[in-house]
């Protein structure tokens, strides 16, 4: 079990971490999410003690590891880490991976069943005499999680490890990581600017953001909850509209958006200044004579002002007095017959509102 | 012009036929400056690993020094070792002075530089990725540095050959603290292929001088490929 309480760090006059808390359990998957500069690698880079946290601590199981330096070879050998950029000594993939296992003493016959073993978990048997260079980087990442992996840490840090793999390698590597999970039960944290890789893979996500944890949670929570307007932004909610509380009581609020009502569930008092968030999925669009709203939810007529395309899907953005986007298959919107400046009515329940403080 | 001929075909008898002079001189070169680099290998290796990541005042300074030093004049090493190791010097009771034991000393000196500034290179140069992973797999400080080494092995070994490269040919040193003995043995004799060039070509002895010459080349060649080869692996 991993602590991180209060952790900083500076690099000079740049605060690259300003106080992280977070608290991940044995057994699990936590995925550090977070945009470029956030500070996910040096969250891994203190957790693997590669570098040390300017204020703070990080407990693993109760201890203190940067405050232990007569154990902090122990406590570096219970961890595995796999770093972006796939890197490999220059010799065989056998010895690439014995590595770890000889600096631990480990003998000849029994690193030679553990690297077979772990050659063949990660899809690479008979590769062990091959010089690593001249792997793809898909192989080489795989040989540098089979190197982390024979030494069986019970911690496996991964520092955005499919960055630069192409789609076919990430897959490999994202099954291998829950396969790892499932079978041995290694705790494993790793980082990734990707949040549907977050969602795959983790139990827990975290949001880092300007250095500290904006969020975190499942991925459920993390994806339907933000708990701010950037998390909103960051986990791909399309529609963020500000507005204050004009009404409320019970959890159900109405929000002033720039004139126009919008009813929301919230538990914000009158007056306070909020974000409305709203997935482009729950956003419905019809007609404009589509005939009579469903009751109870908002319904705003407006104008198309774009169809763009994405992948399957075209994404319509509405002007209705502020811009609301939603997507339709291309089917669906064929057959609204939707295009720049037609009239649409837009409607969405009140639950799919997820209401945030400003800020 | 006739004459350059004939000492190029005189050189090449000289060297077919193993003129037991030339070869006693061309051992002799070797023998002494492949000593030197090896005594200056087990110094400049440590002594780059412990300044590339080691952190300590006046590291860069340090370095810029061991940069300049580069291009010390061989004339300038053999007048110091000279001055150390004369009768009159702080070292003159070792007797050194005009034996081989003496250029050995010179060339290390010479070397040593230039060898340690190109472990410090290869050192550096090493992926920090792979330094982090050598951590993050928990070696000791002794493990990392015996593995960064293995990473960085052909780069040292370029050191390694450059140091071989410039102890060989360099005669400044060589002839002023060896003297450029001929003597009845192998052992106390201090005549080596820079050296017995300069002196046979002051002598007009012009076939001697090219045929030492070719030899010098020839193993000057040989080291280069040596280098080039190893920096294509």
């Amino acid at each position: 079990m991993i602590e991180c309480i209060d952790v900083s760090k500076r690099f000079g006059d740049t605060a690259v971490l300003a106080g992280v808390t977070a608290r991940i359990e044995a057994g699990e998957i936590f995925a550090v999410i977070g945009p470029s500069g956030a500070g996910k690698s040096t969250l891994l880079r203190l957790i693997d003690l590669l570098d040390a946290p300017t204020g703070g601590a990080i407990r693993v199981n109760g201890t203190d590891i940067h405050r232990e330096p007569k154990r902090g070879l122990l406590i570096r050998r219970m961890m595995g880490m796999v770093f972006q950029k796939p890197a490999v000594f220059n010799t065989t993939v056998y010895e690439n991976i014995a590595v770890g296992l000889r600096f631990r003493g480990v003998g000849e016959a029994a690193i030679q069943k553990k690297v077979e073993d772990v050659l063949g978990m990660v899809g690479l048997a008979g590769y062990g005499e091959r010089r690593a260079r001249t792997l793809s980087g898909g192989e080489m990442q795989r040989v540098a999680l089979a190197r982390a992996m024979v030494i069986d840490p019970d911690v496996l840090l991964m520092d955005e490890p499919t960055a630069n793999l192409d789609p076919v390698s990430v897959a490999l590597i994202e099954d291998l990581v829950l396969r790892i999970n499932r079978d041995l039960g290694t705790t494993i944290v790793f980082s990734t600017h990707d949040m549907y890789q977050g969602q795959r893979l983790a139990h827990r996500i975290g949001v880092l953001m300007k250095g500290v944890f904006a969020q975190v949670g499942t991925p459920r929570e993390v994806f339907t909850l933000p708990a701010s307007r950037d998390v909103a932004r960051f986990v791909g909610v399309e529609n963020i509209i500000e507005g204050v509380v004009v009404a409320g009581e019970n959890g159900a609020s109405v929000v002033d958006a720039g004139g126009i009502p919008v009813r929301a569930r919230s538990p914000f008092e009158v007056g306070e200044a909020v974000s409305l968030c709203i997935r482009s999925e729950d956003i419905r669009i019809a007609p404009a004579d589509g005939g009579a709203a469903a009751p109870g939810r908002n319904t705003l007529s407006g104008t198309v002002a774009a169809v763009v395309p994405r992948g399957p899907f075209s994404r319509v953005t509405v002007d209705c007095g502020f811009m609301l986007s939603s997507v339709l298959s291309w089917k669906a919107a064929d057959s609204l017959g939707i295009g720049e400046g037609s009239r649409v009515v837009v409607s969405f329940a009140p639950e799919s509102v997820h209401v945030v403080r400003q800020g | 012009m006739y004459e350059i001929i004939e000492g190029f075909i005189e050189a090449a008898r000289l060297i077919v036929t193993f003129d037991p002079d030339v070869m006693a001189i061309a051992a002799r070169s070797i023998i002494v400056s492949f000593t030197a680099t090896i005594i200056a290998t087990l110094i400049a290796v440590p002594f780059g690993a412990v300044i590339n990541f080691g952190t300590f005042p006046g590291r860069k300074s340090l370095i810029n020094l061991i940069q300049t030093l580069y291009s010390l004049p061989t004339v300038i090493v053999g007048l110091l070792i000279f001055l150390l190791i004369s009768r009159v010097g702080p070292f003159g009771f070792l007797r050194l002075l005009f034996t081989p034991t003496a250029m050995i000393i010179a060339q290390t000196v010479l070397i040593l530089p230039i060898m340690t500034g190109l472990t410090i290179s290869a050192l550096s140069g090493v992926d920090p990725v792979i330094r982090d992973t050598l951590y993050s797999l928990g070696a000791t400080r002794l493990q990392f540095l015996v593995n960064i080494m293995k990473e960085a092995r052909f780069a040292i070994l370029t050191a390694v050959a450059v140091g071989f490269g410039r102890a060989i040919s360099e005669v400044g040193a060589a002839i002023l603290v060896g003297g450029n003995i001929m003597a009845s043995s192998f052992a106390s004799s201090t005549r080596t292929l820079t050296t017995a060039i300069s002196l046979e070509t002051s002598m007009g002895n012009i076939p001697t001088s090219i045929a030492l010459g070719i030899i010098l080349l020839a193993i000057a060649l040989g080291v280069n490929l040596a280098i080039t080869r190893m920096q294509h692996r």
